[in-house]
C-alpha cells in the first residue's frame, strides 16, 4: 500500500522559503535601502549647501562668465557672455575633437588592422609593434608627450614651417587656409545634397535592375562623378562664391590670418586618433580573421576578382563582427576627449566643469550638466551604430 | 641457374638534397616574406624607410646622445642655453631622472620611513608571483594572505595605523565617543547580526548551528582587522598627501582592482536577476558610470562627494579618488562578467537547481567559476585599462607617477628643454612594462585554463 497524496493539499513550506515571498521581501529591502541612500545624500547636500551659503538652481547660467576661451570657431565668444554660452562653446569644442578624432582613428585603425594581416613580414611586425606600444601607454601620458614633448619642439612663429598651400606650422599652433563663404555658397551645399540623394536613387535603381536582368551598372563611378561634378558645376556657374583666405607670411611676428588651430587641439587630436586607432586595428584584424577562409575560396571559384571578393564578400561579413566593438571605441574616444582638461583645450569638461566650476561653486549643477552631455552623446552614437548594425547584421530565419 | 649478383636493391634512404639556395635559409625566408612580388618589395622598402625614420633617432635620443651623469641642469644644456653641450643637441637627460628617482617612486614619503613602502613592494611581489604560477603550492593560504592579511598590513604600514575609533551606533548622550564605545557598539552589532541569522533559520526551520558559526566567524575577522588597524605599533603617521609616485599609482590600481571585481560580479548578477527592481537598479548604475568619462567621475568624487556626506565626516583626497575609480571600474567589470554569465548554457543553471543548490550556492560553485574563466582576458583588459586610467588622478591634484613627473618639471635646478621628453619616456617605459606583462600573463592563463571545451 502506498501513501496517497491529495493534490488539493498545499505543500507545507515555511513562509520565508517561498521563492515569491523571498524575492518580494528582497526587492522591498533593496528599494528601501536605495531610497534611504538617495534621501540621505539629498538632505546632506541641501544642509551642506545651506551652510556654505550656496543657492542651488540653474540661474547661475545667465551670469557673466568673466573669463576668456581661446578657441571658439563657430561662436563669437567674449568674456561678457553668459556661462550658458560657455557651455555651448565647450560642447562644440568637444564635438570638434570627437568627430575629427573618430574620422582619423577609423581610417588609421583600418589601415593598421589590414597591415597586421599582411604577408609582408616587415609591415605585419610594424603594425604589431604600433598596436602594442600605443595600447599599453596611458592616453593622458601620450597627450602630454605630444603636447609638451613633440609640439613644443616646433619653431617659433617668426620662423614658422611653411607648408605651402596648407599654411604654416609653429609652436603657437597651425595656421590653415580659411574658407570664405560668400553669398550663393548655400546653393553649392544644396547641389551637394541633391547629388547625394540622386546617388542613393541610382544605387537603388541599379540594384533593382541587376536583380531583374542581371545587367550591372557602374554605380560607384556614376555616384562619384555626380557628387563631385554637380557642386563643381554650381561653383563655377555662380562665379566661384567660396574663396580661401591664406595666412599671410609677412606679419611682423610671424604669419597671420587664416584659420588658427591651437596646439592643444592638435596634440589632443593626434593622441586620441593614434591611441584609438590601435584598438580599432585589433578589432578590424579580429573581424577579418573571423571570416571563414572558404568564403574567399568560394568567391574565387565563382570567378570574382580579388577586389570584388574583398568588396562583396569579405568586408560585408567582417563588418558584422567589427561594428559592435567599433561602436564602443567611438564612445571611448568621445569620453576620452575629456582629457583635454589636462592640457587646457577648452572642451566642455575643461571650460565648464573646470573653469566655471572653480569660479562659481555650483558644483552639483555643473557636473550634472557635464555628465548629462556625455550621456546624451553616448546615447546618440550608440543609437546610430545600433541602427547601422541592424542593417548589416546577419538576417537569420 | 646462376645467381644474379648484379641485382641492386636499395636498403638505405638516399640523403635528401638540400633545398635550393633560393628557398632555404635567410635568403629563402626573405624572398618569401619580403620580396615575393613587386608590390611586396615596395611595401618592404617603405617599411624599412619608416623604421629608419623612427628607430635610429629614438635610440640616439635615449642612449647614444644621452647624458648619463651630472648634478644639475648644466649637465644637460647646450652652449646657447648656457651649458657645455654642442648647439642642436637634443637627447635624454638621465641624471635628472636619477635625482628624482625617489620622488617618482615614493613621492614625498619621509626618508626615515622609506623601509615601509619598500618592504611592502617586496612583500607584494613575493606574494603575487607564487599566486600567479599555476604550479606553486599553498594557493589557498596565499590567497588569504594577499586578500586579507596584505591589505591590512599595507594599510597599517603605509599610513601608520593607530586609527581613532569612536564608535558608530549608540548616540553620544548615552556614551561619550571612545575606543571602548566602539567595541561596545561592535558587540551590539554582532549580537544583532547573529540574532537576524538565528531568526531566519528558525523561520525557515533549518539547522541554525552552521550559519551562526559562519556569521560569528565573519564578525570576529572584521573585529580582528579593526583591532589591528586601531592598535598602536609605534609607527609614525604618514598622511596620504605625502604618498606619491609609483607607490600611489600601485595603491590606486590595486585597490581599484580589488574593489571592482566583487562589486562588478554583484552588479552583473543583479543585471541578470529575475527581480525587476534589482535588474533596473543595476542597469541604471552600470550604464550611468559607463556613459560618463572617468575625469568627470573624479571631479564628482573630489568636489561633490564632500557635499553628500553628513557634517563632520571627512574623506581625504585619496579615499575620494579611490571611491570614484572603484565605482567606475566596477561598472566596466560588471559588463565583462555579464558576458561570461551569458555564455554559460542554460543547462548549467538548471542542473545546479536540480541538485538542490540554492541561488548563491549554484552561483558560487557552478556558474561563476565557469563564467569567470571564460572572461579572464576581458577582466585583465579591464585591469590594464584601470591601471592606465590611474594617471587621471593627477588632474585632481594627486601625485601619482605622472603627477609626480609633471610636478618635477617646475624644478628650476633641472629645467631644460629635454626635461619633458626624458621624463615622459621614462614614464612610458614603466607603464608599458606593467601593462604588457599583464596582457602576456592573461594570454598564458587563457592557455592554462583552456580545457578544450571551446568550440
Amino acid at each position: 500500500m502506498s501513501e496517497r497524496i491529495s493534490a488539493s493539499e498545499e505543500p507545507k513550506v515555511a513562509l520565508l522559503n517561498d521563492p515569491k515571498i523571498r524575492s518580494l521581501a528582497f526587492q522591498i529591502l533593496v528599494v528601501v535601502l536605495t531610497v534611504w541612500v538617495i534621501y540621505s545624500i539629498i538632505s546632506n547636500a541641501a544642509a551642506n549647501l545651506e551652510r556654505q551659503g550656496i543657492s542651488s538652481g540653474f540661474d547661475f547660467l545667465w551670469n557673466t562668465a568673466g573669463f576668456g576661451v581661446n578657441f571658439s570657431p563657430f561662436i563669437d565668444y567674449s568674456e561678457t557672455d553668459t556661462l550658458w554660452t560657455v557651455f555651448w562653446v565647450g560642447i562644440q569644442n568637444t564635438l570638434i575633437v570627437a568627430i575629427i578624432g573618430i574620422f582619423f582613428a577609423t581610417i588609421l585603425g583600418f589601415i593598421v588592422g589590414v597591415m597586421r594581416l599582411s604577408n609582408n613580414w616587415v609591415i605585419a611586425k610594424m603594425a604589431y609593434v604600433y598596436v602594442e606600444v600605443l595600447r599599453n601607454i596611458p592616453l593622458l601620458l601620450q597627450i602630454f608627450i605630444w603636447y609638451k614633448g613633440v609640439l613644443a619642439l616646433l619653431p617659433d612663429s617668426r620662423d614658422s614651417l611653411d607648408l605651402g598651400f596648407f599654411g604654416f606650422l609653429n609652436v603657437k599652433g597651425y595656421l590653415a587656409p580659411k574658407p570664405i563663404f560668400e553669398s550663393g555658397s548655400g546653393i553649392i551645399v544644396i547641389a551637394l545634397l541633391v547629388a547625394v540623394v540622386a546617388a542613393i536613387f541610382i544605387a537603388r535603381w541599379a540594384k533593382k535592375r541587376q536583380m531583374a536582368t542581371g545587367q550591372q551598372f557602374p554605380v560607384f563611378w556614376a555616384s562619384l562623378g555626380l557628387i563631385i561634378l554637380l557642386p563643381l558645376l554650381a561653383y563655377f556657374l555662380l562665379g566661384r562664391p567660396i574663396g580661401v583666405e591664406m595666412p599671410n607670411a609677412a606679419g611682423k611676428f610671424g604669419p597671420k590670418g587664416g584659420m588658427k588651430v591651437i596646439p592643444e587641439l592638435i596634440a589632443l587630436l593626434v593622441a586620441l586618433a593614434t591611441y584609438t586607432a590601435a584598438f580599432i586595428a585589433e578589432i578590424v584584424r579580429a573581424g577579418i580573421v573571423a571570416v571563414n577562409k572558404g568564403q574567399s575560396e568560394a568567391s574565387f571559384a565563382l570567378g570574382l576578382s580579388r577586389g570584388q571578393t574583398l568588396r562583396l564578400n569579405i568586408i560585408p561579413q567582417a563588418m558584422r563582427v567589427i561594428i559592435p566593438p567599433l561602436t564602443s571605441q567611438f564612445l571611448n574616444l568621445t569620453k576620452n576627449s575629456s582629457l583635454a582638461v589636462a592640457i587646457a583645450y577648452p572642451d566642455v569638461t575643461s571650460v565648464f566643469a573646470g573653469t566655471a566650476l572653480n569660479q562659481g561653486g555650483q558644483a552639483i549643477e555643473i557636473l550634472f550638466m557635464t555628465m548629462a552631455t556625455y550621456l546624451v552623446m553616448s546615447l546618440v552614437i550608440s543609437l546610430f551604430m545600433n541602427w547601422y548594425n541592424s542593417r548589416v547584421k546577419l538576417i537569420e530565419r | 641457374m646462376t645467381q644474379n649478383n648484379n641485382s641492386f636493391v636499395r636498403d638505405k634512404m638516399e640523403v635528401a638534397l638540400a633545398p635550393p639556395i633560393s628557398e632555404a635559409g635567410i635568403t629563402g625566408w626573405m624572398k618569401k616574406n619580403l620580396f615575393s612580388s613587386p608590390f611586396n618589395t615596395v611595401l618592404t622598402l617603405i617599411g624599412a624607410y619608416l623604421i629608419y625614420l623612427i628607430v635610429p633617432p629614438l635610440l640616439e635620443f635615449s642612449f647614444f646622445d644621452a647624458v648619463w651623469s651630472g648634478t644639475d641642469r648644466n649637465a644637460c644644456t647646450t652652449e646657447q642655453q648656457g651649458g657645455a653641450l654642442p648647439n642642436g643637441w637634443h637627447a635624454a637627460c638621465w641624471p635628472y631622472i636619477g635625482a628624482y628617482m625617489q620622488f617618482f617612486t615614493f613621492g614625498r614619503y619621509p626618508d626615515a620611513e622609506l623601509w615601509r613602502p619598500i618592504f611592502l613592494f617586496v612583500l607584494f611581489f613575493a606574494g603575487l608571483i607564487p599566486l600567479m604560477m599555476p604550479t606553486a603550492p599553498y594557493k589557498r593560504f596565499n590567497m588569504i594572505f594577499m586578500l586579507l592579511v596584505y591589505p591590512v598590513l599595507a594599510f597599517i604600514l603605509l599610513g601608520g595605523g593607530n586609527v581613532k575609533l569612536n564608535g558608530f551606533l549608540l548616540p553620544e548622550s548615552i556614551m561619550a565617543p571612545s575606543e571602548f564605545k566602539f567595541w561596545v557598539d561592535f558587540a551590539i552589532l554582532t549580537a544583532v547580526v547573529l540574532g537576524i541569522v538565528l531568526l531566519m533559520q528558525i523561520l525557515t526551520k533549518t539547522d541554525p548551528i552552521l550559519p551562526l558559526l559562519v556569521a560569528l566567524g565573519i564578525m570576529v575577522v572584521i573585529g580582528l582587522v579593526m583591532f589591528f588597524m586601531s592598535a598602536d605599533f609605534g609607527l609614525h603617521e604618514v598622511e596620504t598627501d605625502n604618498w606619491g609616485g609609483l607607490l600611489l599609482t600601485l595603491v590606486i590600481a590595486v585597490t581599484g582592482i580589488a574593489a571592482s571585481l566583487p562589486i562588478g560580479i554583484v552588479l552583473a548578477l543583479g543585471r541578470r536577476s529575475e527581480m525587476p527592481t534589482v535588474r533596473l537598479l543595476s542597469v541604471i548604475f552600470i550604464e550611468f558610470w559607463r556613459g560618463v568619462p572617468l575625469i568627470t567621475v573624479l571631479f564628482m568624487s573630489s568636489v561633490m562627494l564632500p557635499l553628500f556626506l553628513p557634517e563632520g565626516v571627512n574623506f581625504d583626497k585619496l579615499l575620494r579618488a579611490l571611491i570614484g575609480v572603484g565605482l567606475f571600474s566596477a561598472a566596466y567589470m560588471a559588463e565583462v562578467v555579464r558576458g561570461g554569465l551569458q555564455a554559460i548554457p542554460k543547462g548549467q543553471f538548471e542542473g545546479a537547481m536540480a541538485v538542490g543548490l540554492s541561488y548563491w550556492q549554484s552561483m558560487r560553485m557552478i556558474i561563476l567559476p565557469q563564467a569567470i574563466k571564460i572572461v579572464i582576458p576581458g577582466i585583465v583588459n579591464t585591469f590594464i585599462g584601470l591601471f592606465k586610467d590611474t594617471t587621471l588622478v593627477s588632474v585632481i591634484g594627486l601625485f601619482d607617477l605622472l603627477g609626480a613627473i609633471n610636478n618635477s618639471h617646475t624644478d628650476s635646478s633641472w629645467a631644460t628643454p629635454v626635461m619633458a621628453l626624458t621624463s615622459y619616456l621614462f614614464c612610458a617605459v614603466i607603464y608599458f612594462v606593467f601593462c604588457f606583462a599583464m596582457a602576456r600573463y592573461s594570454l598564458f592563463m587563457e592557455r592554462q585554463l583552456d580545457t578544450g571545451h571551446k568550440n
